[in-house]
């Protein structure tokens, strides 16, 4: 082919112009690299061309804005992979800490439990105990039951005087081993400062003698007293007397007042 | 060829491929556009929105369709000519000088007093009415070759020849 002619045609000038069709180019780019000329032909009007557009240019911006571009594309383009890592990590830790929160409930749960374990032995001691106290009781009962049934003991009912008719009390005594119990629920608590005080009585002339002051009235629970008596007594009698008890008796304070019913023995 | 390897390095996502790329054409794309919008801020906008766009589709880019210039070229051109149509720029402005490239050229205070200045205004001063306008359209408006002879009322192979002379008579000056 005819280079010369083809370069004065003005086609290669149009070509760096981009205003050729598409397979005008293609040809174009064979015949280039099979001919050195061609090419050195097109280089020549592409940098006249470069000078004179450049020339155009009052003032072209530096490449650094560009490069800030770039790089912030770049670098939203880098962050999405960690976060696609990300869901794997997020999903991780999701299931640590639903682990997590796994077993400190269960150590919870088990801490309570070892708590409630706890509370129920101390409840089931104090139980052991109130049935120990319960069985006690029992037996102390037991145990009055008998001395009250004893064929031997005389029962004296003592009933209440003049202004204390609603007191009343009863006495069993068994001479056999020369004890009395004293039932005396139906006595009101002692007042601050005073002391039921016991006696026995021989009538003819009256001589009281002190069996002694009922010092624990207040506090005991079943108000049954075990007193020792040795007298040949006639009668019992039981006063309101100072703390400390007297030497006889208060007769104003006499609550109560029984006989001994001989006829029996 | 250093270029195509050049190239190749920028289709591979290369800064410092772009960075040279940039260099050796950045001047005269921005020149081409701004010929067109007329507006520096707006050039300087639609300059940097062509080589990113260059950037994001390098890999549309092949040496058989033609030259890297002349693709950038393409692009830059197509750009700033939408950006003409659009109606926004079209309000702000609607007295467009009709200033030709030479114009600008002749017109340049800033141009350093480098040989290519000195010989492109030389160029320009000395060029004939007829090459002006074969240059202005066929490299700065990315008219056809028919669309120019359209224009110009001059056969399609008159408008290649004088191409051709016009080109010839700039790299005589600044070559």
């Amino acid at each position: 082919m005819d280079i010369k002619a083809y370069i004065e045609s003005g086609i290669l000038e149009l070509y760096v112009a981009g205003k050729l069709s598409e397979d005008e180019n293609l040809e174009i780019n064979k015949l280039l690299q099979q001919h050195p000329k061609l090419l050195q032909e097109v280089l020549e009007i592409e940098s006249a061309v470069i000078k004179l557009t450049a020339a155009a240019s009052p003032n072209a911006k530096g490449f650094e804005d560009i490069k800030n571009r770039i790089t912030a594309n770049e670098t939203k383009v880098v962050e999405l992979q960690p976060r696609k890592t990300n869901w794997i990590s997020y999903t991780g830790w999701a299931a640590s800490i639903l682990l997590a929160t796994g077993l400190f409930w269960s150590l919870n749960q088990k801490t309570e439990l070892e708590q409630e374990i706890q509370t129920v032995d101390i409840e089931n001691r104090y139980l052991e105990i109130q049935i120990e106290a319960a069985k006690t009781d029992l037996a102390t009962t037991k145990n009055l039951l008998d001395v009250i049934r004893d064929k031997d003991i005389i029962s004296v009912p003592l009933g209440g005087q003049g202004n204390f008719a609603s007191s009343f009390a009863k006495v069993y005594w068994n001479k056999s081993n020369n004890t009395i119990y004293l039932d005396a629920e139906g006595l009101p608590e002692a007042p601050e400062g005073k002391v039921w005080q016991v006696w026995s009585l021989t009538l003819n002339p009256l001589t009281p003698t002190s069996l002694g002051t009922i010092d624990d009235f207040n506090t005991d629970d079943n108000k049954i007293f075990t007193i020792i008596n040795a007298n040949e007594s006639q009668a019992f009698g039981i006063t309101l007397e100072p703390e400390g008890g007297s030497e006889s008796p208060t007769m104003e304070q006499l609550h109560t007042l029984g006989v001994v019913d001989v006829s029996p023995s | 060829m250093e270029l195509e390897l050049l190239v190749k390095q920028f289709q591979n996502k290369n800064h410092l491929a772009f960075e040279k790329l940039y260099g050796m054409y950045s001047k005269s794309i921005h020149g081409v556009v701004y010929n067109i919008i007329k507006d520096t801020a707006i050039a300087d906008e639609i300059m940097q929105d062509v080589f990113i766009k260059a950037w994001n589709k390098s890999e549309t880019y092949s040496s058989k369709k033609g030259r890297f210039f002349t693709w950038i070229l393409n692009i830059a051109r197509n750009a700033a000519i939408d950006k003409t149509r659009s109606k926004a720029f079209k309000q702000k402005k609607q007295n467009l000088s009709a200033d030709y490239f030479v114009d600008i050229i002749a017109s340049h205070d800033n141009l350093d007093n480098s040989t290519d200045a000195i010989g492109i205004k030389k160029f320009v001063t000395e060029l004939g009415d007829k090459c002006k306008a074969v240059i202005e359209l066929l490299y700065f408006k990315g008219f056809t070759q028919k669309e120019a002879s359209e224009e110009l009322q001059m056969p399609i192979g008159t408008i290649k020849t004088r191409n051709r002379n016009c080109i010839q008579q700039l790299r005589d000056m600044v070559l």
